[in-house]
């Protein structure tokens, strides 16, 4: 449990993506079997224990502590997980016959077993063996979330450099394994054969697009591409084998408890591949529909009614058992058209190809898509067979030009290794009666010499700091480039850029000529 | 006739805690004509006062911190030895803050009170250990004033910090050091786990760690950080004050981890804030269980809580039957840690 909690806390300090690659790799290298499993388990959410409230925590700590005390401290550090991992005072019998502390498998074991109320007696006899570390370590196991800023992607990745093998190897037999994976680390090292996915609802790594550049176009033959609309939804994997029906997000999260109806409509031996989408009388409904489906573990019959999911089908990799990725995509296209034909279908439809004989021809087709749901163009070669991964050739996405508008910075915030000690994430508003509302952040799309320039210029025109953020006269223009934007009830201006990032700094521009709220509003799709 | 009560003899005053019968202020926060300074940090030892005592350590930092401005006549007092000022016995004991740092010990008409200024518990190689005094009434300072603070052994903390060079050997790490006392004690504290290569220290730092090593304290190889190629601070632990950590400074170093050494460290989420990817528990204040046990240890029937979490410290002393209460004094400074 010590190396473990020492990972956490590590991870959350650790703001660099490559670092904490780093560091969870050195733990899985080091700690053994079966400990090192049932950390790759709680990083990636397949742990799940009876869950311990708040109160009972805090009762806990206010049973070896005075009252009074707990109160001033939890003032102070005001977090209640680490205010009781800090306060729980060490045992007085420490000099002889101390068990070492317990092991992460110990405890994971335990809790797996427990009733919600034999957790909390268990959780007391760990806390008198663990350092506050490790109690903090502890209380982020049975409250649920570690928020310590990896993804379930991220730590597969890290125990993908143990092979190595690449982070889609893992995914391919993810849904087959079950913690403490130990069959996963035994073929990873070389000392067991790779494990089998079985027949199962197994993710497949899905096939990504590469973005086309300007003039890459010329090179290609139109006759050997196919075309549809990018869709505006997320991309889903519906994976039925085995007697198993998942739908898995397109890093391989199973998200089939947000979307029963969808999980539950296919018929066994299919695996296909689609834009999940919110779909109200045949219109795309906005990305913001959707967002209300996603991050749940249940859906109540009242969302299912008011957000209704709905997919929108592009590719088959099985239909009736066969495994059609070494076909050509015409051929895959054909049996999915089949299929589709061969039955009535209400949460699935199939994404239209777009007939078109030149390039110029569907770059106009392109300039003139503004409706809703359409990021912008697809293009797949007709002969290619479905490859996990992003391989580079026979998908591109052609996006639509981005929108852009002014805005006026007004607060940064300082990056972190290499942009240590510059001020490199902005939070920039626009103009409603005379004030500024923040309406996003950007990190990107300046070159380093402009890092520089913004830099300085946040630190000479600084008005309060908070920590690592300044706040700063309203005295810089940024133009911002985004995808779309869209109604948001969670920011103070009721709206959400999609990928905003500054597009050009307007030095020479008066922050008061920057765009107002209600210019932004208009862009809203 | 009974040894007069500390409280009517010793007093907290717009200008600093006052002796009255020896008429000098203990760490005054403005310039007076006689002043008793316990350490050498800015915010006990200030300019401008008329003669100052304190230990032959404590003067020398100020000198080199304030020059001139340290004070009109300085008179050092060996640790142990004692004077009498208008009658009242003044004696300084060592504290174990950092070098030179002293409890002032008085004692009137049969009535003693120790002001401890700032202290520790722990073993720290650049000073001698603090030494309990039973008293009258005890003034203790609390800093780190709640049971959540409790530092861990020094000797783990350094530990990560050299795991942390040798597991990103591409980054510096510039630990965040106070200039007096912090700094000193993290080099002597690397060199006790055997840690030899040269410490490529800010600007900033040098001077006093020329004074401690003037004064008989050994803390290994350091060179000026400042000139050093990019390249050569790969891998290495660098020392820094906390602000130029994040400071246009930090830019000369390869992609820094920023470590910090301070017993505020001990609160994840405040690290976080500061941006620390590396928070390093050590501290040169004495924590929870250390104040706890120096009230045992000092066995005072009366104490006063100055500097700090005063709220939680008091209640403390009287759940364990000492008469407690905050004392107000203004101008000394939470940050240090």
């Amino acid at each position: 449990m010590i190396r473990f909690a020492h990972l956490l806390d590590s991870l959350l300090l650790t703001p660099a993506r490559n670092a904490k690659l780093r560091l969870m790799e050195e733990y899985f290298r080091s700690v053994p079997d079966p400990d090192r499993g049932w950390a790759l388990a709680a990083l990636t959410g397949a742990l799940s224990f009876p869950a311990v409230k708040p109160a009972q925590i805090r009762a806990l700590a206010e049973s070896r502590v005075d009252a009074e005390l707990f109160r001033w401290s939890y003032d102070f550090v005001g977090d209640l997980a680490e205010t009781v991992a800090l306060i729980w005072p060490a045992r007085e019998d420490t000099a002889t016959n101390f068990p070492p502390p317990p092991s992460l498998s110990e405890i994971v074991t335990g809790l797996r077993a427990a009733t919600r109320a034999e957790a909390v007696e268990a959780v007391a006899r760990w806390f008198d063996f663990l350092d506050a570390t490790g109690r903090w370590a502890l209380l982020k196991l049975i409250t649920g979330g570690l928020r310590v800023g990896v993804s379930a992607r991220l730590a597969k990745t890290a125990v993908a450099s143990l092979g190595p093998v690449e982070p889609d190897a893992i995914e391919e037999i993810w849904h087959g394994l079950e913690p403490p994976y130990t069959e996963l680390f035994q073929w990873l090292e070389g000392k067991g054969d790779r494990p089998h996915p079985g027949e199962k609802a197994v993710f497949v790594p899905l096939m990504l697009a590469n973005p086309i550049e300007p003039g890459e176009m010329e090179a290609l033959d139109p006759a050997q591409y196919l075309a549809e609309w990018k869709w505006d939804g997320i991309r889903v994997q519906l994976a039925a084998r085995g007697g198993e029906r998942r739908v898995f997000s397109r890093m391989g999260d199973d998200i089939s408890g947000a979307f029963p109806e969808i999980a539950a409509a296919l018929a066994d031996g299919t695996v296909l591949d689609g834009e999940l989408l919110v779909v109200r009388g045949g219109e795309v409904a906005p990305f913001n529909d959707l967002q209300q489906r996603l991050n749940r573990k249940t859906v109540t019959a009242k969302m299912l009614a008011q957000y209704p999911a709905f997919v929108r089908l592009y590719d088959a990799l099985f239909i009736g058992g066969d495994d059609l990725r070494p076909l050509p995509l015409r051929d895959r296209r054909a049996r999915l058209e089949a299929w589709y034909a061969g039955a009535s279908h209400t949460l699935f439809d199939l994404s239209p190809l777009i007939p078109f004989a030149s390039w110029a021809e569907l770059e106009q087709l392109r300039a003139d898509a503004r409706s809703k749901g359409i990021e912008g163009l697809m293009l797949k070669r007709r002969d290619a067979p479905y490859v996990s991964g992003r391989p580079k050739g026979p998908w591109f996405k052609w996006k639509r030009d981005a929108l852009t508008f002014d805005a006026v910075l007004m607060y940064a915030q300082r990056g972190h290794g290499k942009r240590s000690s510059f001020y490199s994430d902005y939070t920039f508003g626009a103009w409603r009666d005379g004030e500024l509302v923040p309406v996003g952040k950007a990190y990107s799309g300046f070159t380093d010499e402009e890092l520089v320039k913004l830099d300085r210029w946040v630190r000479n025109h600084t008005v309060e700091r908070f920590g690592p953020v300044r706040s700063v006269e309203p005295g810089l223009v940024l133009e911002i480039a985004f995808d779309s934007v869209h109604e948001s009830a969670r920011h103070k201006s009721g709206l959400a850029m999609r990928f905003p990032r500054v597009h050009r700094i307007r030095w020479d521009k008066p922050a008061r000529e920057a765009d107002t709220v209600e210019a932004l509003t208009k862009l809203k799709t | 006739m009974a040894a007069p009560h500390p409280e009517t003899w010793l007093k907290p005053t717009p200008a600093g805690l006052h002796c009255i019968p020896g008429d000098f202020y203990i760490d005054p926060v403005r310039p007076v004509d006689r002043a008793v300074v316990t350490h050498g940090h800015a915010d006990h030892a200030r300019p401008g006062n008329k003669a100052v005592l304190a230990t032959s350590e404590t003067l020398a930092i100020m000198r080199a911190r304030l020059g001139e401005r340290a004070g009109g006549s300085l008179q050092p007092l060996r640790l142990g030895e004692a004077v009498t000022i208008n009658g009242v016995s003044l004696r300084l004991v060592p504290a174990g803050h950092v070098l030179g740092s002293a409890q002032a010990v008085m004692e009137w008409r049969g009535s003693r009170a120790v002001v401890s200024g700032d202290y520790k518990r722990r073993p720290d190689p650049t000073c001698p250990p603090f030494e309990p005094v039973a008293c009258d009434v005890f003034v203790t300072e609390a800093t780190f004033g709640l049971p959540v603070f409790r530092h861990p052994p020094d000797g783990d903390e350094i530990a990560k910090l050299v795991h942390a060079a040798a597991l990103f050997p591409e980054r510096a790490v510039v630990v965040g050091a106070y200039a007096l006392g912090k700094a000193q004690r993290v080099l002597a504290l690397l060199r006790r786990q055997g840690y030899d290569a040269p410490v490529p220290l800010h600007g900033a730092l040098l001077a006093m760690v020329e004074l401690y090593r003037s004064l008989g304290v050994d803390l290994g190889p350091i060179e000026p950080a400042t000139g050093a190629k990019r390249e050569a601070l790969k891998g290495r632990i660098v020392l820094a004050p906390p602000g130029a950590t994040s400071d246009l400074w930090a830019r000369r170093l390869p992609e820094p981890m920023v470590a910090m050494a301070s017993g505020w460290m001990r609160v994840k989420q405040r690290a976080k804030a500061r941006g620390v990817e590396l928070p390093l528990v050590i501290s040169d204040h004495a924590d929870w269980d250390e104040l706890v046990q120096t009230l045992k240890d000092v066995g005072a029937p009366e104490v006063w809580v100055t500097h700090g979490n005063e709220e939680a410290l008091v209640r403390q002393a009287t759940l364990m039957g000492i008469r407690a209460r905050a004392l107000s004094l203004i101008g000394f400074d939470e940050e240090e840690g």
